[in-house]
């Protein structure tokens, strides 16, 4: 059950050969073994699981159960969870009890979906390495010197520790699609506006999108189809039609389940900077998609080496402005003790947030002080119009882009964490998908050094997921990298 | 040095609160009166994770006051964080609009001055835009610390910025009023200003006629007219005294303080914000269609200035009697209520009426004109009354005071109830003249030696002895013909 897929584990609470009860207390059992040496999860809410586990499990009986009803979950602690502590990684919100749920949130409960807890994540979602959290940094599986990436790493180490069979997570410059390639999972960011942002606690609002986590591609697109719809809470939500993202997910009609399609590669994200081992594991994942049917042409993405300085401008302005509701004022942390209203402020802000936030919201106020906006805020709005242009370019020579998902494997808790360009640079293939707001993928395609999983990125065009999940699941079902599991 | 030898530059930012029932960015209420932070959803307090939508009833009052004013209604306008700190401020920024505003440019004509000395100029606008108030600091009865109350926190309003175009605080005051019917007039909002309703900011400097702005002072919360007459005039005195003496005008932003009449320093140029606008990514850049428009078009009511326009041509009125008509929607709309029941051959008189007695019975009764007892149907009837000689002008008033009191269903009514109609028998009339000249031998003398005044005595005692109901004119004739026969 531990390893099962969600098919899997839906036909066997169906079956009545195990309750949602009984599945929920096998993985809270799991969560009180591992926990203590992963660190994935800030909150474990037992009471609430056991409690939403015997409601599915009435519902099952009752012959109304949807496809996730009975089945537990993970919720990354940036969605607000009523009544659940949510931290967003931050001693800010430490004594923060949300009074609502946010809208993913409540479309899993009301889908009967049974959330085993809260995990842990970089602060605010600002991190590639999971080591940014006030509740300390989470370990990767693989190997528990190293970092699972971030910042939804809580969300991966868990899915693939199978502390939980799926998992929310949140990526604005690669926090789901990096973590599940340093963790060995499957993680989809889909096209901004697919998945409401309500809730869901702002890191940079114009590239924050809620994503999914799972073993694999046919596990993401289950979740991925339970979170995502128009909520008109949100105005960038997308209006449009409710869709199946398990759609494209079919076995393979013949040896060449892939005839047709086109893969980019481009020339940039094969340059220098890729590790060989990284880079072996790559060719090997392309050399099989080709076996599938697959065509490759290069492709090129002239201005993706823009996209971390446009990033590290676009991203970093916005948390400026979305951090500035933590003000101790209404909830939160509040410094004990402060001789005015200047002094309360600082203060608290300087105790509730950790060192990465603030860096953020330092440079952010910089660029959008005035007489630097047009030099930073608006130049680089203009290169993320460039980035996206060279997609739909590329887009026109092929139906998705494969690359690798990181430069590297997963590097150890430590190495990078007074080097913040460093930790930067190794969101290099990720970054530019969220300023184009495209949807990506990472799966599972191999090992590098020290057995550490490598992952490749598959990115599609606006509203691909479909496509892109139903190539990956091709991918799965002629390989086993997706069934690897740590020791 | 006098005061004639400066010119007095004004500018006026109005906040107006746009009367939603929700408010700009959630679904709270915006009633005023509540309890504290009653009316503040989750929205409003700024939870982590919360998010704004788009009222699109606010959006509507912003396009119909472009229409109003003749602006270019932005086909796309924009949505800017204006990013400060202060506890009434939940999310540590404003959401407001900034390079891109709703409303572009416009003009609002006023008439500045009474009698002779009156004119009209026209005021041109820099823009409108939409944003959200914040909450309120309540800084007394809480033992040294201050109360937050966020009722308040995201009502919608509309920001009106003028162009420095007024050379006079009266001129500032007639562009406010102007600018207050205006908004009430076309329903965007209740113009409540003790409540807040609608907000004056000042920006004043002075110059040399002819010469280079000056610096200029903002007075902020100017919340009667008649502080932002004052403040104004004490701000004009001060920067004059204040360059004759030698010194320099720092811009600043002031407050008025209605105890001293006087303004004072809040903060200087040094102290501003930088407020770091920038678009707001939780909101997408406001689309108005040419569809939308034409619909809000469809629906807008007569402007002040076309009502205007059409008393003076069709109805024959003065400029004077139609801009006081048109001067709030309340008045225009009895009078044109008022002519509509008496027919538009009695529309002066009826205008008289309206901007006369029942102006001065409303006023004294502190009321809204569309609350007067008297109805512009009853006041049409009396004024048709009154055209058709059935009784005078006196007895009008006197028919008035009784509709007023309620003591009739129609001026008919009350003529009838009251004989009160017209005396117009010369027979009855000259047996009247004859038993007041008996009686008043020394007017006659008087009247005869060159006295005019003794005339107009006994015209007085004849109207009297007939308790009003003679008519004047004809009691005028007769006894003028007695006299000199």
């Amino acid at each position: 059950m531990i390893n099962a897929s969600l098919t899997e584990l839906r036909a066997a609470l169906d079956a009545k050969r195990i309750s949602s009860v009984e599945l929920a207390t096998l993985f809270l059992d799991r969560i009180a073994a591992h926990n203590p040496t992963l660190n994935a999860f800030i909150t474990v809410d037992r009471d609430g699981a056991l409690a939403a586990a015997r409601a599915a499990d009435a519902r099952i009986a009752g012959g109304n159960a949807g496809p996730l009803t009975g089945i537990p979950l993970a919720h990354k602690d940036v969605f607000c969870t009523e009544g659940v502590l949510t931290t967003c990684g931050s001693k800010m919100l430490s004594n923060f009890v949300s009074p609502y749920d946010a809208h993913v949130v409540s479309l899993l409960k009301a889908a009967g979906a049974v959330n085993l807890g809260k995990t842990n994540m970089d602060e605010f979602a600002m991190g590639s390495s999971n080591e940014n959290s006030h509740y300390g940094p989470v370990k990767n599986p693989w190997d528990t010197a190293r970092i699972p990436g971030g910042s939804s790493g809580g969300s991966a180490a868990a899915v693939a520790a199978r502390l939980a069979p799926i998992a929310t997570g949140t990526d604005t410059g690669g926090s789901v699609r990096q973590p599940a390639g340093h963790t060995g999972i499957t993680g989809i960011k889909p096209t901004y506006g697919v998945v409401s942002r309500y809730g869901m606690i702002a890191y940079a609002s114009s590239l924050d999108q809620g994503g999914a986590f799972g073993a694999s591609a046919a596990d993401c697109a289950q979740l991925l189809t339970a979170m995502a719809g128009f909520d008109e809470r949100d105005s960038t939500s997308l209006e449009r039609p409710a869709e199946d993202y398990a759609r494209e997910i079919a076995a393979p009609a013949n040896d060449k389940p892939l005839a047709g399609l086109r893969i980019g590669l481009p020339r940039e994200f094969f340059a220098e900077g890729m590790a060989e081992d990284v880079r072996a594991a790559v060719e090997a994942a392309l050399d099989q998609y080709r076996k599938l049917g697959a065509t490759t042409v290069e492709v090129s993405l002239p201005n993706a080496r823009l996209a971390i300085p446009a990033y590290y401008v676009i991203a970093p302005a916005e948390a400026s402005s979305n951090l500035s509701r933590f003000d101790g004022v209404r909830y939160g942390h509040r410094a004990a003790e402060y001789r005015d209203l200047a002094e309360m402020y600082a203060k608290s802000r300087a105790e509730g947030f950790g060192a990465e936030v603030k860096r953020r919201i330092l440079v952010g106020t910089y660029v959008l002080s005035h007489g630097y906006y047009d030099a930073y805020y608006l130049q680089a709005q203009k290169l993320r119009r460039l980035i996206a242009q060279d997609f739909q370019a590329a887009f026109r020579e092929c139906d998705v882009i494969a690359g690798p998902t990181s430069p590297t494997t997963a590097w150890a808790i430590g190495e990078k964490a007074d080097d913040p360009v460093q930790m930067y640079l190794s969101d290099i293939y990720t970054i530019a998908v969220n300023l184009a707001g495209l949807p990506g993928l990472s799966h599972p395609c191999g090992f590098g050094g020290g057995n550490l999983p490598v992952g490749l990125q598959l990115i599609g065009d606006y509203f691909g997921e479909a496509r892109l999940l139903g190539t990956a699941h091709q991918y799965q079902q002629a390989t086993d990298w997706h069934l690897r599991r740590p020791a | 040095m006098s005061r004639s030898d400066w010119e007095v530059v004004i500018g006026l930012e109005v906040h107006a609160q746009l009367n939603t029932a929700s408010k700009i960015f959630s679904g709270a209420s915006t009633a005023f009166g509540a309890a504290p932070n009653v009316q503040a959803c989750a929205v409003d307090i700024a939870l982590p994770g919360v998010l704004p939508v788009l009222n699109r009833g606010a959006v509507e009052r912003a396009i119909r006051f472009g229409l109003a004013i003749g602006a270019n209604v932005a086909s796309k306008s924009v949505f800017a964080r204006k990013n400060y700190f202060y506890p009434d401020l939940p999310k540590g920024y404003q959401i407001s609009q900034f390079e891109l505003p709703v409303v572009q440019g416009g003009e609002i004509t006023i008439r500045v001055g009474e009698g002779d000395k009156a004119y009209e100029k026209t005021v041109q606008l820099t823009r409108a835009h939409l944003e959200e108030d914040a909450g309120k600091s309540l800084h007394e009865d809480f033992h040294g610390m201050s109360g937050i109350d966020l009722n308040r926190a995201g009502t919608p309003l509309l920001e009106i910025v003028s162009e420095p175009d007024m050379r006079s605080s009266a001129e500032a005051v007639a562009y406010a009023r102007a600018l207050h019917a205006l908004v009430r007039w076309i329903d965007i909002c209740d113009g409540n200003m003790q409540e807040g309703s609608f907000r004056c900011d000042a920006n004043v400097s002075v110059r040399r006629p002819g010469g280079p702005l000056g610096t200029r002072r903002e007075i902020k919360n100017l919340n009667s007219f008649r502080f932002l007459q004052q403040a104004i005039d004490f701000e004009v005195q001060w920067q004059i005294d204040t360059i004759e003496d030698g010194g320099r005008i720092q811009q600043a932003t002031v407050l008025f303080d209605p105890d001293t009449g006087e303004t004072r320093m809040m903060r200087s140029k040094e102290d501003a914000h930088d407020y770091r606008y920038f678009p707001d990514p939780d909101l997408l850049p406001l689309v108005i269609s040419p569809e939308w428009k034409a619909r809000v078009a469809s629906e807008m009511p007569e402007l002040p200035g076309a009502m205007k326009a059409r008393f003076m041509e069709q109805w024959g009125l003065s400029a004077y009697d139609a801009t006081t008509l048109t001067a709030s929607k309340e008045v225009a709309t009895f009078y044109q209520a008022t002519v509509d029941a008496a027919g538009v051959a009695l529309a002066k008189p009826c205008a008289n009426w309206v901007m006369g007695d029942l102006a001065a019975r409303v006023n004294k009764a502190e009321m809204d004109i569309s609350a007067s007892p008297v109805t512009p149907a009853q006041l049409a009837g009396l004024v048709a009354r009154i055209a058709d000689g059935t009784i005078s002008n006196n007895i009008g008033k006197k028919v008035f005071e009784a509709l007023w009191n309620r003591e009739g269903e129609s001026a008919d009514a009350i003529i009838e109830a009251q004989g009160l109609r017209q005396t117009n028998d010369a027979g009855a009339i000259e047996a009247m003249i004859d038993e007041v000249l008996a009686a008043n031998q020394k007017s006659v003398e008087e009247f005869r030696a060159g006295k005019d005044k003794a005339f107009n005595a006994l015209v007085g005692q004849v109207m009297k002895a007939s308790k009003g109901k003679a008519n004047p004119a004809q009691v005028n004739e007769l006894l003028k013909r007695k006299l000199e026969g």
